[in-house]
């Protein structure tokens, strides 16, 4: 059997591509993936911004909302991941990681990012081993510990407001002197006073020899080289896009983004679209992904009804 | 067989003295990660308990085990034989790969 149209990818922008999609009646199957389901808000903790939640709403259960809503309208959820895509042709071939293989007319892919990492040798070593990219998950364990956490966005700030809740000190690591983050965010953790700011800092090297013991730093303005304590570091210094399974067969820019035609979701494969994160240099909020899982969804029927 | 709940009252009689090997799964409620592959150990453990062993360990009820064995990133799975750790998986992984690094013990 041939489907109408596969979603890969379940953050905001696959699920509200598979709400779309369902409700005009396309019976998607859609990836959820076998440990990323729901995506990166799903190790989040309270989101503030989404409109409608006037007293917020914490990411994981916006999460199970969405896909309870694109459950309701009959998308077909495969908690497996992706493994294989053969995304040329009029008919599209999907395989999961179980070996099973789903054919489509129209794929939407919605993979989302993954954390980067900073890119030292001892950061995969010491990984899990006091250095962290999920501070929901690890910070528990740094109770009334010095940790340092390093980036200067939203998700930094984010984490290192969160981990005060049990860290005696966290101090934030930041190549720059001012932060990226929003202002509300940014004042709220400037106004901590168990947060520490080490301007104009880069993360040179992760020490320990078990476990992380200190970290080594260099002034980025006058290149001054030195060492501190830390017992854990948290790493929050962006996301790289989820484009792997696509190399070679669509086009991506120059950092890994799926490149999309103007304002829409479609890509340079016929019946191939795109949304989320996985296009988004830019915006990358849970409400623009939203938006353009809605704009791929529409696209998708377009192109189907053809 | 199905998933197990361990605590420090028995961890000694049911980890460390097992005489197969055994998967003890460090995980928290509200680990988001850790509930992602809760099923897949659960499936791990019907197809291969025979074999290995998997249990549960709550951090947050039976936090001196987690400091025992120096847990500060979880989901972490530790692999005991004999009483020793042989293997420390970090992190939420997808079933194929965690067979394959389980596959000495499966």
């Amino acid at each position: 059997m041939i489907r109408d149209l596969v979603i890969v990818g379940s953050g905001p922008a696959g699920y509200t591509a598979a709400i779309y999609a369902s409700r005009a009646q396309l019976n998607p199957v859609q990836y959820e993936g076998s440990v990323t389901a729901g995506g990166a808000l799903m190790t989040t903790t309270e989101v503030e911004n989404f409109p409608g939640f006037v007293d917020g709403v914490m990411g994981p259960v916006l999460m199970e909302d969405m896909r309870k809503q694109a459950a309701r309208f009959g998308t077909e959820l495969i908690t497996d991941d992706v493994v294989e895509m053969d995304l040329k042709g009029d008919v599209k071939t999907i395989k999961d990681g179980s070996g099973n293989v789903v054919q489509a007319r129209a794929v939407i892919l919605a993979t989302g990012s993954a954390y980067k990492h900073i890119g030292l040798a001892n950061e995969d070593r010491l990984s899990g081993r006091g250095v962290s990219w999920c501070a929901t998950c690890d910070g528990f364990f740094f109770r009334d510990q010095t940790i340092a956490v390093v980036g200067g966005g939203d998700s930094a700030v984010e984490e290192a407001t969160f981990l005060t809740k049990f860290a005696s000190k966290v101090v934030l690591i930041h190549r720059r002197d001012s932060l990226r983050a929003s202002k509300i965010m940014a004042d709220r953790a400037l106004n901590n006073p168990k947060i520490e700011m080490l301007w104009n800092t880069e993360v040179v090297d992760i020490l320990g020899a078990e476990k992380v013991s200190g970290l080594a730093l260099k002034n980025t303005v006058t290149g001054e080289l030195s060492e501190r304590d830390f017992t854990g570091l948290f790493v929050a210094i962006g996301h790289i896009p989820r484009s792997e399974l696509l190399i070679g067969q669509i086009d991506l820019d120059n950092e890994g983004y799926v490149k999309v035609d103007g304002r829409s979701t479609r890509t340079n494969l016929s019946g191939v679209f795109a949304c989320g994160d996985l296009v988004d240099h830019t915006y990358r909020q849970a409400i623009t992904a939203a938006g353009s899982g809605c704009q791929a969804a529409l696209d998708a029927e377009k192109f189907l009804a053809h | 067989m199905a998933t197990s709940k361990v605590t420090a009252a028995n961890f000694d009689e049911v980890v460390l003295k097992s005489s197969t090997p055994v998967l003890v799964d460090f995980w928290a409620e509200w680990c988001g990660p850790c509930r992602a592959i809760g099923p897949i150990l659960e499936d791990i453990s019907n197809e291969y308990g025979d074999k290995l062993k998997i249990v549960k360990l709550n951090t947050d009820e039976e936090s001196s085990i987690a400091i025992k064995y120096g847990v500060t990133s979880i989901p972490m799975l530790n692999v005991y034989v004999n009483g020793e750790v042989v293997k420390t998986i970090i992190g939420a992984k997808p079933k194929p790969a965690l067979l394959k690094e389980l596959e000495a013990f499966i």
